[in-house]
């Protein structure tokens, strides 16, 4: 294959003369943990939140749970973030969507990807917590009440300490997920890692050397997730405790 | 830099004269004539250029360049029974297909320039474009200095992108620039409100405005901020394909045949909407009718 390679582009300056391409990739990974990080913090609030909710024992909040994660579980991402992005301005009264539209389009594209991935992995979320609080014995549930615990006082203080446990590897993986996923936002413009890389390979025509780079920056990332998970699985474990391990 | 452009242009003239003298097919030529097959490389959404019609079949303008290519292949390496694959390409993926010999031919709306060069030979350009705005007729934007302080939307990877970012740094314009990731959606965000202005080639522009809803709403304005060459995309050190890719288009272009090509997609009504773009041949595209070359701009 007739390639010429050029490692020295990442140095070279832009075409509007203000920084490098290194500069570039560089500002895209800002906006990737940005937008990962935000959209982490909704997913997890909002996931654990109705996970809790599909094991409770009311017939509504538990129907209400489940609807939600049918919905945001099967539809594809591609298509949440259009609607988010497309869709929404176009369904709020007339005058609401105008203002939308007219704001600065970096800060809508961005919130547009925040609100999709973390609905998106909200849904995710939430059946990973259902996963760790339906594998607790009955038994855990049941003494909770019994020494007078309310079923908040129960999830707070003994189901969700030891189901968060239970649940923190595929936790793990989910939050490498928002990371891989925040890719899409590259599809509405926004200027994170991999949207970079689009624009290098456009900017140079020299693909290789750019997603070579951008793949690196995206290992560089999951391998700090990896250790920081790790770091907090060691610091959570229970003594004694099976999940441990 | 000067010794060795000047190295690059010696070697490159020894390895030509070598491979015209062997005579025997080399390169892609070679390869079309053991598997009896071509691939094109084509658009999907490059109206009039390159695109599907509403029967998924590929059509436009270049589409019709390059199938005039395959037949001077059929003629000339005497395989009537050439077999012609179609292989989609975007902005994004045409240059590491050619290169890596999944797309033999890419004719679509590829602007030939130095960066490029470095990777891929350019055929005999094929049209001239300038580019400009796209804006409701009622907006009141009639030149680029309008668009101070307003969203502009343009397709990312496209040397527009590149220009409207240097005109508004240039300027201190304090354009907002939005990029999308086709024609067709950057189309959708003017349409939506989300942009008052589309800067592209002219000739893409009237291609996203036969596909509108209301075409008479949008009009075409400014003067070219830049002019760019299209050609067709074949991989580099191949001098024998590239002649034969060359005389083609310049046999088209001289003789007339071109002209005709363009009437048939410029200047009558086209799929899907059979809406006439009404674009006439511009100066630039006499000149390059009349004088075929496949010099960047």
């Amino acid at each position: 294959m007739s390639y010429s390679w050029n490692w020295g582009v990442f140095l070279s300056p832009t075409p509007s003369g203000s920084g490098t391409y290194l500069g570039w990739l560089l500002q895209g990974l800002e906006w990737t943990l940005l937008l990962s990080l935000g959209a982490w913090v909704i997913a997890f609030v909002l996931g654990s939140l109705l996970g809790v909710l599909r094991t409770v024992p009311n017939r509504w909040l538990a129907g209400l749970a489940a609807g939600y994660v049918e919905a945001f579980r099967n539809v594809p991402l591609l298509v949440q973030l259009f609607s988010w992005y497309f869709v929404l301005p176009e369904l709020l009264p007339r005058g609401l969507g105008d203002a939308i539209k007219q704001s600065d389009p970096l800060i809508q594209q961005f919130i547009a990807a925040l609100l999709c991935l973390g609905c998106f992995t909200a849904a995710r979320v939430c059946e990973q917590v259902r996963a760790g609080l339906q594998s607790l014995p009955r038994g855990q549930k049941n003494a909770a009440l019994a020494i007078g615990l309310t079923l908040p006082q129960a999830y707070r203080y003994v189901l969700l300490p030891l189901a968060m446990r239970i649940v923190l590897p595929p936790l793990t993986s989910e939050f490498l997920n928002v990371f891989k996923n925040s890719a899409v936002a590259s599809t509405i413009g926004l200027i994170e890692l991999s949207r970079q890389g689009q624009q290098l390979v456009d900017y140079t025509a020299q693909p290789y050397e750019a997603f070579i780079a951008v793949t690196l920056l995206y290992v560089l990332i999951n391998v700090c997730v990896m250790f920081g998970m790790r770091w907090v699985e060691r610091r959570a474990r229970l003594p004694g405790h099976r999940e441990g391990q | 830099m000067n010794l060795s452009s000047l190295s690059v242009a010696v070697l490159g003239c020894v390895f030509l004269t070598s491979a015209v003298q062997a005579q025997e097919p080399t390169g892609t030529l070679k390869k079309i004539e053991e598997t009896h097959s071509i691939t094109l490389g084509h658009r999907e959404s490059s109206i009039p250029f390159s695109y599907y019609d509403d029967q998924q079949r590929v059509i436009g303008y270049s589409q019709e360049i390059a199938l005039k290519i395959v037949d001077a292949l059929k003629r000339d390496l005497k395989l009537p029974d050439l077999a012609v694959k179609l292989n989609p390409v975007t902005s994004q993926n045409r240059i590491p297909l050619v290169q890596n010999g999944t797309v033999d031919l890419e004719c679509g709306s590829t602007t030939n320039n130095l960066e490029r060069q470095q990777q891929v030979a350019f055929s005999n350009s094929i049209f001239v474009v300038g580019t400009r705005l796209l804006t409701r007729k009622d907006s009141g934007i009639h030149d680029f200095a309008d668009l101070a302080g307003k969203t502009v939307v343009t397709t990312a990877g496209t040397t527009s992108e590149r220009l409207l970012r240097k005109l508004n740094e240039d300027k201190q314009m304090g354009m907002r620039i939005v990029s999308a990731k086709d024609h067709g959606e950057s189309f959708l965000m003017l349409e939506t409100g989300r942009a008052v202005a589309f800067m592209m080639d002219d000739a893409l522009l009237y291609g996203e405005l036969a596909k509108a809803k209301r075409p008479g709403d949008w009009a075409v304005v400014g003067t070219p901020a830049s002019l760019e060459a299209y050609g067709c995309v074949l991989r580099k050190d191949d001098p024998q394909f590239k002649q034969l890719v060359d005389a083609t288009i310049a046999e088209l272009e001289t003789g007339g045949a071109a002209k005709a090509i363009y009437r048939k997609w410029f200047e009558s009504p086209i799929p899907p909407k059979g809406l006439n773009l009404n674009f006439p041949l511009s100066a630039e595209m006499v000149k390059l009718y009349a004088n075929p070359n496949d010099r960047a701009l």
